[in-house]
């Protein structure tokens, strides 16, 4: 062995490639009628930042493979990966994430992915969190990273959800913001509001992005999530409300019909 | 981050941050890639992947020139960059 092996041979991972792993179902819960969170045992996980995802592989029988991506939900200080799966009707891999899956159940899993939609409370803030239906995800991992760190860098979560039964993480996200840490969450609701319902009632503006943000010389971190039309209208309204275009990261998912 | 719709799929390059990987040893979301066509310089998560599930073809979010195109066949990874002027990762990053 030669001595740049032999150095080699001592690191932990020598390869940056990501290895495809046996992920475990530790637990499912249901989110929402249509959105089940899992939590998974990972055996070699190697950790992770919030906002990151992974590639999620199912082999069939007869070896036909499908290969999916799915946004982290949990926060790095929580041991395993929870992934929160909306199902879609015509959708080959979140049918049986989102419904059929049970503890015990294993399928492949790669990751961490990606390293531009990502925050940790070293980063600074304020934060300014806006999502639309599951784009929730990977900034409730912001958000439970945001706990677990006990940073208290003023916060705010802008949803948007079609009916309040649709509402991911809302009791969680209620607790969270009760804790007088710093952090709102305000809620918009497109489609159906139950008797009483005193937020908004409309699709995510420029006004509401305004009443609700920081000012745009606070030097905020934008984080923008969901369906693509939502994404780049919430972006464009941001950028022209004054806030620093390096400081809007976003990711968007979605039919392109509507743009 | 759901990528589970069969068709009429816009994701980004945050999508294609796994395919991305198999093919540089970095993580390239987070890399600045300028436009071909007109020099317009972006992150590579943020702008639009038409790819859909099977690959990926990044386009510049101004004059839509296909920069970056990944397609998988059974015989390995095809990488097509004739769209992309520069392709720059910082120094710190991971």
């Amino acid at each position: 062995m030669t001595a740049i092996e032999a150095v080699a041979a001592t690191k932990p991972s020598p390869s940056r490639r990501l290895q495809w792993l046996t992920a475990t179902v530790r637990d499912v819960s249901d989110e929402t009628p249509r959105v089940r969170s899992l939590a998974l045992d990972v055996p070699g996980w190697p950790g992770h930042r919030a906002g990151q995802h992974v590639d999620v592989r199912l082999t069939a029988e007869d070896g036909y493979q499908a290969q999916r991506s799915y946004s982290i939900a949990s926060a790095p200080e929580t041991p395993g990966v929870t992934l929160t799966v909306e199902r879609i009707a015509d959708g080959e891999i979140s049918p049986y994430l989102a419904g059929e899956a049970r503890a015990g159940d294993r399928f492949e899993l790669r990751g961490p992915i990606g390293g531009y939609f990502v925050w940790a409370a070293a980063l600074g803030g304020p934060l300014f969190l806006v999502a639309g239906g599951s784009g929730v995800v990977p900034l409730m991992a912001m958000l439970r990273h945001r706990a677990a760190a006990k940073s208290g860098l003023p916060a705010t979560l802008l949803l948007s959800s079609r009916t309040a039964g649709d509402i991911i993480y809302g009791a969680e996200l209620q607790r969270l913001a009760e804790q007088g840490s710093g952090l709102k969450v305000v809620h918009t609701l497109t489609r159906e509001t139950p008797a009483g319902w005193q937020g908004f009632t409309r699709r995510i503006d420029r006004a509401m992005l305004d009443a609700v943000g920081f000012p745009p010389d606070a030097g905020a971190r934008c984080f923008v999530c969901g369906p693509t039309p939502l994404v780049e209208a919430v972006a464009r309204a941001l950028r022209d409300l004054g806030h620093a275009p390096h400081l809007i990261k976003t990711e968007r998912f979605g039919p392109t019909g509507l743009k | 981050m759901n990528t589970d719709r069969q068709a009429d799929l816009t994701l980004d390059g945050n999508a294609a941050g796994g395919l991305l990987r198999e093919l540089f040893a970095i993580d390239m979301t987070g890399a600045q890639i300028t436009c071909g066509g007109c020099g317009a310089v972006a992150a590579v998560a943020s702008v639009p992947d038409y790819g859909g599930i099977m690959g990926a073809i990044l386009r510049c979010a101004h004059c839509d020139t296909a920069m970056l195109r990944i397609t998988r066949t059974r015989a390995g990874l095809w990488l097509d960059m004739r769209g992309a002027r520069v392709l720059f990762v910082a120094a710190d990053i991971s």
